[in-house]
């Protein structure tokens, strides 16, 4: 890492004593352009194991559109993708999924005329094994396989405690409800990486974007007191 | 009797996951089974196997199989009486070279087949999505009605350009041909009823049918979870394609014996199939049955008012009837979407808290 904290393979301790692990994904040298647009200009960082890692920046700043090349929907034209220590190739967004990487949206991308329980289920889809025919026949493996995925989706349910609503249409549910519903399909795959589009205060370590570029990494501490990043949403002071 | 969940308690997943979870509504279906398998046949006639029942069962079939590309995968599809037809022309292919094959052998064969069309038909769905998929499938039912109108080898160059359906048994019973005894054709058209409601209620209540939902909700975030788009929408098409492959194969063996091709699977039969979908209820496998006996019934029994009973001219009582379903069917799409099937739950709903409705 050529600015932030020092972070070695084996990883690290973070302020409140949780063990942060090795890298789990990397970007490498990210560049991403639509037509003559530069979205995103040669960004690298890491992403480590049970670590809270925030991407944040002004509108417009590509934090988006660094997401969106995490989940496979943008090709950068530029730079590598690592996941699991394998340069990940050209892939799709639900190979992203199988992968083990989930994500919510900062505008709830429920499926609206599903039940709770079954935009649960759905977060399991990755998992299914049985094939069309058993399914259509529900023989003993469909079934039981649902039952097993089942179980699984009412451990969150209880968890996330909306067990009133499990069959309610998610249409129906108020804006809080619904964003505990997508968090729920989210873990329902249980992912290894959890994309989230919320802002949150509780990250490990930040990424600071601006105009496709990176202007800094590392703790929260360390971001607030970059000029760069101040700039960044403060403007320059002239004088 | 009260019509209740409170105290009906699941104690496992696999209860809880059943068709019917409650205890009336199951009660309900035995019941209709019953009268299907133990009243019916007894009563049936020429009439009513011809005017009623056996077209209700068809139209079932054809309306569930639309319904799980429509109202389940959320993909347009007018091309129902272009794939009906495939399944007609692949069982009298069938029929006729293969002479000893079993007929419900070849009922299902010809479901495979319409299956693989469907498949064919249906990849323009990956690019293309609502009016412009509706145009698509348009193209497919043109197109198929076209080529079995115009190749031969499809109708063994019979110089009517026709089909026959010959005599096939089953267990030693006529169920095809002008000898074969109304409730024989009852029988074999609700056996492939069951056997498809049954299916499609198992793939639409598993993770088939999720992928499915996904798809037509939302199909961005489908893929974000791990749904593949490709492989859910060619399902769906090879999966309905089927069932209509299924009706198209009945409607020609069992219910008309003889076939034209523009005449039985033109376009307003397509529309048939969407009218029964659309008033039924979309989304629903009970809708399709709804949606089915809506569309065969309606007629009969207007006709059966108009013509029968108040003595009007019978060309008359045909135009009321086009402008009454026309005028149901835009009623149906302001008012109720979700069709019967949707009224139905207002009414279980209702009935859940009578008589103490506060």
């Amino acid at each position: 890492m050529k600015d932030g904290m020092d972070t070695d393979a084996e990883g690290y301790l973070t302020a409140d004593g949780r063990k942060i692990g090795g890298v789990l994904m990397e970007m490498r040298n990210i560049t991403l352009r639509f037509g003559g647009v530069v979205a995103i200009k040669d960004i690298s960082f890491d992403i480590r194991e049970g670590e809270i890692r925030a991407i944040i920046g002004p509108n417009g700043a590509g934090k988006s559109s660094m997401l969106n090349v995490i989940n496979g929907f943008y090709h950068p034209q530029e730079g590598e993708v690592w996941f699991r220590g394998q340069k990940r190739g050209s892939v799709r967004p639900y190979d992203v999924a199988r992968m083990g990487i989930a994500r919510t949206f900062q505008n709830i991308a429920l499926f609206k005329g599903m039940s709770t329980l079954d935009n649960i289920m759905t977060g399991r889809l990755t998992m299914t094994k049985t094939g069309l025919l058993s399914q259509a026949l529900w023989w003993g493996k469909a079934e039981a396989e649902e039952t097993y995925h089942r179980e699984k989706a009412e451990k969150i349910i209880d968890f996330l405690e909306i067990q009133h609503i499990r069959k309610t249409p998610v249409g129906r549910l108020p804006y809080g409800l619904q964003k505990r519903v997508e968090l729920g399909r989210a873990l329902a795959a249980e992912p290894k990486l959890l994309l989230m589009g919320v802002v949150m205060d509780l990250s490990d370590r930040v990424v600071v974007m601006d105009y496709g570029r990176k202007i800094g990494d590392g703790t929260p501490d360390e971001v607030r007191a970059n000029p760069e990043v101040i700039n960044a949403y403060l403007g320059v002071a002239h004088d | 009797m009260f019509y209740r969940e409170a105290g009906d308690f699941k104690t496992s997943y696999r209860d809880d996951a059943q068709t019917f979870p409650i205890a009336f509504d199951r009660l309900r279906y035995y019941l209709v089974l019953a009268v299907a398998l133990g009243v019916i046949p007894f009563m049936i006639n020429d009439y009513w196997a011809n005017a009623v029942i056996v077209p209700f069962l068809i139209w079932s079939i054809a309306a569930i199989g639309l319904n799980i590309l429509m109202g389940y995968a959320g993909q347009v599809s007018l091309g129902t009486g272009g794939f009906m037809a495939v399944g007609a022309y692949a069982t009298f292919k069938l029929m006729t070279s293969f002479p000893d094959l079993n007929i419900v052998i070849i009922v299902v064969l010809s479901g495979f087949i319409t299956a693989g069309v469907g498949v064919l038909f249906g990849l323009p769905s990956l690019r293309i999505k609502g009016f412009y998929l509706a145009v698509a499938t348009l193209a497919a039912q043109f197109f198929l009605i076209w080529l079995f109108n115009r190749v031969g080898w499809f109708y063994n160059y019979s110089a009517s350009g026709q089909i026959n359906a010959p005599e096939r048994t089953v267990l030693g019973i006529a169920v095809t041909g002008p000898a074969s005894p109304p409730w024989a054709q009852y029988f074999i058209c609700l056996f492939f009823v069951l056997v498809v409601a049954w299916m499609a209620r198992n793939l639409t209540r598993g993770s088939v049918g999720r992928s499915w939902m996904a798809i037509r909700d939302m199909d961005i975030a489908a893929e974000i979870i791990g749904v593949n788009p490709l492989k859910a929408k060619l399902t769906a098409f090879a999966v309905s394609s089927f069932f209509i492959g299924i009706a198209g194969s009945l409607f020609f063996s069992v219910y008309l014996g003889a076939v034209e091709v523009g005449e039985a699977f033109g376009i307003e039969k397509s529309f048939i199939a969407l009218f029964a979908v659309i008033i039924g209820g979309l989304g629903s496998i009970f809708g399709s049955f709804a949606g089915a006996a809506f569309m065969v019934l309606f007629p009969v029994l207007l006709k059966n008012i108009l013509v029968n009973g108040l003595n009007w001219p019978t060309d008359l009582a045909a135009h009321i009837q086009l402008m009454v379903i026309g005028g149901l069917i835009i009623v149906f799409l302001i008012l109720e979407p979700h069709g019967l099937a949707a009224l139905w739950r207002v009414i279980k709903e209702k009935l859940r808290l009578w008589p103490f409705p506060h």
